[in-house]
């Protein structure tokens, strides 16, 4: 049952970001060009209903369901990791058009390009694991 | 009814969905993010035997596999049952930058037939866009430890300041891309 709750979750989210176009190189193209405020507006409210809705769970020391209080654990703090590495997805995020968050919905469209490009994904996820103790963090 | 849905969303309602869907993973006791789903499936694939932090029991993590299965469902609903049937109201400016870049129609798509349509599979640009984009992806969330869902939503509705240098680190390379190397690229 809980793990049905993961894949409804998950639809109601891939459903959303494709209806609201999200997931469309052109609007990503847009947004970093400062053309319009669709993908701002998205990001932007998600963020602004996110902090009101973590503050207020909080707040109230609600539970989550393995009964511990509600919210992400502090990230580690540094500042190149998030910074070098930030900036390369930066990179792949405009010059393709599309994050992870976009991938798996457009999956759905059936083109087998994206199929490539989730290959292209694991085999960075995969090469920054072999590397990972030689880049700084 | 149908037609209510399959109009395109407007910005307003999709912000709110997507808080909505990072706070119900927290209430579930899990952290939004869609990268990470990544790493367990090189988990999975074996890549343990190459690489040390993806030697876990990847059992712990099949709520995240059901989640972007359930993206996939999602993008299948929105592309195939309801679909909108108009262009995308992209602005000016965009398009004609578009046109720059010699993509002048389909705008009714999600993406150019040129880079990933039928056409795309002759073409060399379409294919460096997709190895070396998917890889610098693929590469840099796990490297930054999260991507677009994992920082921008979830770290930055909790406050957290290394998500905010990631969210830095996002638009800067993304600007860099857009306007000097996919102009460059295309041009």
């Amino acid at each position: 049952m809980k793990y049905l709750s993961f894949l409804i979750v998950g639809l109601v989210f891939g459903l959303t970001i494709t209806k609201a176009e999200a997931v469309s190189w052109f609007r990503i193209q847009e947004m970093f060009q400062f053309q319009s405020i669709h993908m701002f507006g998205i990001i932007g409210s998600a963020v602004v209903f996110g902090v009101l809705l973590v503050a207020l769970l909080r707040k109230l020391g609600v539970k989550n369901a393995d009964g511990q209080l509600v919210g992400e654990a502090p990230k580690q703090p540094s500042v190149v990791r998030y910074l070098a590495g930030g900036t390369l997805f930066g990179l792949g995020w405009a010059f393709a058009g599309i994050c992870p968050s976009m991938l798996f919905p457009l999956l759905g469209t059936g083109l087998p390009s994206y199929l490539v490009i989730l290959g292209a994904m694991l085999l960075g996820t995969f090469s920054y694991g072999v590397v990972r103790d030689r880049l700084p963090h | 009814m149908i037609s209510f849905f399959s109009q395109p969303w407007p910005w307003w309602v999709a912000g709110p969905v997507v808080a909505s869907v990072m706070i119900t993973l927290l209430m579930l006791g899990r952290t939004f993010g869609v990268s990470g789903s990544l790493g367990t499936i090189c988990n999975i694939g074996g890549a343990g035997k190459l690489a040390p932090m993806f030697r876990y029991d990847w059992k712990r993590d099949i709520w995240n596999l059901l989640f972007v299965g359930g993206t996939v469902i999602g993008g299948v609903i929105a592309i195939w049952v309801l679909p909108s049937g108009q262009e995308i109201a992209l602005s000016e400016g965009a398009r004609e930058s578009f046109g720059q870049m010699g993509i002048t129609n389909g705008y009714d798509k999600l993406g150019p037939e040129a880079l990933f349509g039928a056409a795309a599979w002759t073409s060399w640009q379409a294919w460096v866009v997709w190895i070396v984009g998917g890889f610098a992806l693929g590469f840099g969330a796990r490297w930054a430890g999260g991507c677009t869902s994992g920082h921008a939503i979830t770290g930055l509705s909790h406050l957290q300041w290394p998500s905010l240098l990631a969210v830095v680190g996002f638009f800067g390379g993304g600007l860099i891309a857009a306007h000097f190397i996919l102009p460059a690229f295309f041009g």
